[in-house]
């Protein structure tokens, strides 16, 4: 599956970095600890958080991940977005409480 | 072959920026990817612990045929007590720094569980100093 289909199937808006839509994904990883993602998230996941800083993009792009996913309708801070567009990976932004749109994504990646 | 680059204490927009420099020579050396991505673990917790809790350090890289050899010293509080702080989920951060979503205190159980060697030192009031070794097998 790729960025585009998640987005797609889960009506998610594409903040930035729409040129890694193309991106495969492999799994996700829901928290707000940065520490606990870099610790534990792996290269391709989608991350599922509601921190906006640009301190995400750093993780995204060290760790590789896939995309990130900001809840409850939370829009990344300029820098964060202008960093996911020179990365190319996306942040997109659902309107649901993490629970929710784990749960949703949870269910499409194991199809 | 040796780097060197410097971090700013406080300064969270540019936490992670040496780790992203580091990635990308180790990475023009072809080194295994699975190294790679250990030791990038280690390099920006290592680089985020001064940002977030000292005042300015150096992260100095030392690429051998066999191993990778990173040295980040600081200036800055230093460490009174490091078996605590190596505890997982120990931290000192304030109340701002928590709300970016650091200070779970998983930073330095983090290098620890992704280097091969990894030594603290500290002086109270001084600054701290960690070693992180890689081997490239
Ligand atoms: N370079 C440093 N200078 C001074 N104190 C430090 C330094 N590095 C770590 N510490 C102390 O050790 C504690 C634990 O560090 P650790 O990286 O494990 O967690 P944290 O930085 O508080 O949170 P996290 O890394 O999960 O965001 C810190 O809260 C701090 O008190
Ligand atoms: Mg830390």
């Amino acid at each position: 599956m790729k960025v585009q289909d998640i987005v797609d199937k889960l009506g998610l808006k594409v903040c930035s970095g729409s040129a890694g839509l193309n991106r495969e994904i492999e799994g996700g990883y829901t928290s707000d600890l940065l520490s606990d993602v870099m610790g534990n998230a792996d290269e391709n996941q989608v991350w599922i958080t509601l921190q906006t800083h640009k301190n995400i993009m750093a993780i995204a792009s060290l760790k590789e991940l896939a995309a990130i996913i900001l809840v409850k309708g939370y829009e990344p801070e300029a820098d964060a977005a202008e960093q996911s567009n020179v990365e190319g990976i996306p942040i997109l932004s659902s309107e649901e409480e993490a629970f929710e749109l784990t749960g949703k994504l949870f269910d499409l990646l194991k199809k | 072959m040796e780097f060197a680059f410097f971090i700013e204490g406080g300064n969270f927009s540019k936490a992670g920026s040496a780790s992203s420099e580091v990635k990308k020579i180790l990475k023009q050396l072809n080194v295994d990817s699975k190294i790679i991505k250990r030791t990038v673990v280690s390099l920006y917790e290592a680089e985020v612990n001064v940002v977030a809790h000292a005042f300015e350090g150096d992260m100095i890289v030392e690429i051998f045929p066999d191993k990778i050899a990173v040295r980040i010293e600081d200036k800055g509080p230093g460490i009174p007590d490091i078996e605590k702080a190596m505890e997982k989920g120990f931290s000192t951060a304030t109340p701002k720094v928590r709300e970016m979503g650091f200070g779970a205190g998983m930073g330095l159980p983090n290098i620890k569980k992704n280097s091969d060697e990894m030594n603290i030192s500290s002086k109270v009031n001084v600054g701290t100093k960690l070693e992180i070794v890689n081997y490239l097998k």
